[in-house]
């Protein structure tokens, strides 16, 4: 039982972080309706970022935080202006095509930059050990947990109470309308990249300070992926749920099914299969929003 | 305060949808845009609101100004600072917002927290079905309510001039003279002029006091209103009136017998 329990703990922390890279994703989803390729390559970024600012410029952990996050809104807005603005009006696929360039530049600039090489920086985020009952959590696992809460609940309040969050909601029901009461539709996609570039960011400092950085990093955008369709692609609150339902189920198949199968690594894939099950039922996802149609 | 010249529009570089239509709109004025299905009424507002832009539409010839700056090149967030606000044909509320947000939406671009707190309380006033229902997601909304809402959406911007694009759209006929009345009721509390689309011609030349009838992208007959509740192409053609201005009977009449004059 204490190990399932504990199984559960670090799942609910890394579905967290995986919530919040997801975030991002359905962010520039449902204002633009542009699948974003590239999220898992902001990850990658912010994993090689984290090393940057920690180890080799040895900054304490807030200040290596805020620069990555100075460094993302750069980032957001450069991609943004450079690449995105130019396509406003052109077909989404064009503009998704557009965002499969970018996870490529992505990764050539991590390469070029840090020469794909394996970075760690495990054990210099700081060391707190939380025991609840016979559960140790790991501070990696708690610190992921917090920061992403925060994170989201940041967000959930921009989204909700501030003037920008109203135009981001809105132009995601309709662009015309927006556009005809003044809202500047380019003002709103460039918010909206900024937020995924620095939860990827952010997120991919989390996930580095567990495994070390390295190009597989960007792989955890197809988590990501698997945990939007899983909540629903528009759905903040469902991405969030699924990130961390994805997250625990990862831990418990590493835990119980890796030892039983040879060769392990099954924890990778069970996700999968639980996302493929749920959207044969419900193809919306678990949290979708129903398309509003009155009769 | 509005003045349309001329203008031809241009959809997709090939389909010329506007040829030659001229308009202009006086302060405090209700002008009625009328006419047929695919006569240009709704481009011609969408190339005042300058949303064209946003459907591969262009202005190609030439212009149009609004308090005597030409704003035909302009983009739609552009315009609508400048206090034209459009309410779009087909009740286009951001469904899964409340009631009060769309609201708040309309005006996003006002600096007066003030202002737009009392605009809030104005549209209620005048739409007190909406004000019941300010919690309420708007995609629930029923039809009439949906307009009434988008209406007020349009009022909270404070424009100077109001596009409204077939507010009728839909609507049973008690409605349909609610929502009338109320745009008249705004058009003389705030002196705002309103450019109206309608289908609902007998509605609208009520209410409005100048009018243009378009047909095939031109403007084929104007004039003030009550001159064109009189005219007997309209009568005939738009209310479906004959001339004594009884129903007219389908049995009688001889279909052939009279033509709109202006498709020759």
């Amino acid at each position: 039982m204490t190990f399932f329990l504990q199984l559960i703990v670090t799942g609910v922390a890394q579905g967290m972080v995986y919530a919040l890279i997801a975030i991002g994703f359905v962010i520039i989803l449902k204002c633009s309706e542009v699948f974003n390729i590239a999220q898992g390559h902001f990850v990658l970024i912010g994993g090689y970022l984290g090393w940057t600012f920690l180890v080799l410029l040895g900054l304490p952990i807030w200040a290596a935080l805020l620069a990555a996050i100075a460094t993302a809104v750069i980032m957001g807005l450069l991609i943004e202006r450079l690449m995105l603005r130019p396509m406003v009006g052109k077909p989404v696929l064009a503009v998704i095509m557009m965002t499969i360039a970018l996870s490529t530049v992505l990764g050539g600039v991590a390469t070029l930059l840090w020469g794909a090489e394996y970075k760690a920086y495990h054990g210099l985020l700081p060391t707190i050990i939380m025991k609840v009952g016979t559960i140790s959590i790991p501070s990696e696992s708690l610190i992921g947990l917090i920061v992403s809460v925060i994170c989201v609940a940041i967000l959930m309040f921009l989204f909700r109470y501030t003037k920008i969050g109203l135009a981001m909601r809105a132009t995601a029901e309709d662009l015309q309308v927006v556009q005809s009461v003044g809202i500047k539709a380019t003002t709103v996609y460039a918010v909206s990249w900024v937020i995924a570039s620095v939860v990827g960011v952010i997120g991919g400092i989390l996930l580095g300070g567990v495994s070390g950085a390295n190009m597989d990093l960007a792989n955890i955008g197809l988590k990501a992926f698997a945990v939007v369709l899983l909540g629903g692609v528009n759905s903040v609150g469902g991405a969030i749920l699924a990130g961390i339902i994805l997250g625990m189920l990862e831990n418990v198949a590493a835990g119980y099914l890796d030892p039983i199968l040879p060769g392990g690594g099954l924890a990778q894939v069970f996700p999968f299969f639980v996302m493929i099950i749920v959207l044969v039922f419900r193809p919306h996802g678990l949290f979708g929003l129903a398309h509003i149609e009155r009769v | 305060m509005l003045e349309v010249n001329n203008i031809e529009v241009v959809y997709m570089n090939v389909i010329r949808v506007l040829r030659g239509v001229s308009l202009m709109v006086a302060d405090g004025q209700i002008v009625a845009l009328l006419g047929a299905n695919g006569g240009g009424k709704t481009t011609t507002l969408k190339a005042i609101s300058g949303m064209l832009k946003t459907e591969e539409g262009e202005v190609t010839d030439g212009s149009i100004e609004f308090d005597g700056k030409r704003i035909d090149r302009f983009g739609p967030e552009h315009i609508a600072v400048l206090g034209i606000s459009q309410a779009m044909e087909g009740r286009r509320v951001l469904a899964h917002l409340s009631v009060e947000e769309n609201l708040l939406v309309g005006a996003y671009r006002r600096k007066d927290r003030q202002g737009v707190k009392q605009d809030l309380e104005m549209v209620f006033d005048y739409f007190p079905a909406v004000k019941r229902l300010r919690r309420r997601m708007s995609g629930y909304l029923s039809g009439g309510e949906q307009q009434m809402l988008v209406i007020g959406r349009a009022l909270m911007a404070r424009p100077k001039l109001m596009l409204l694009d077939e507010p009728s759209l839909g609507l049973a006929p008690l409605m349909v003279q609610e929502i009338i009345e109320i745009i008249k009721q705004i058009n003389v509390d705030q002196e705002m002029a309103i450019l109206l689309v309608e289908q609902n011609v007998r509605a609208a030349l009520d209410i409005a006091h100048y009018g243009h009838v378009l047909e095939n992208g031109r403007v084929v007959l104007s004039g003030p209103a009550e001159d064109l509740k009189d005219n007997e192409d309209v009568r005939e053609f738009y209310m479906g009136l004959s001339k004594v201005g009884a129903q007219r009977s389908y049995r009688e009449v001889k279909h052939y017998r009279r033509r709109k004059r202006w498709l020759g």
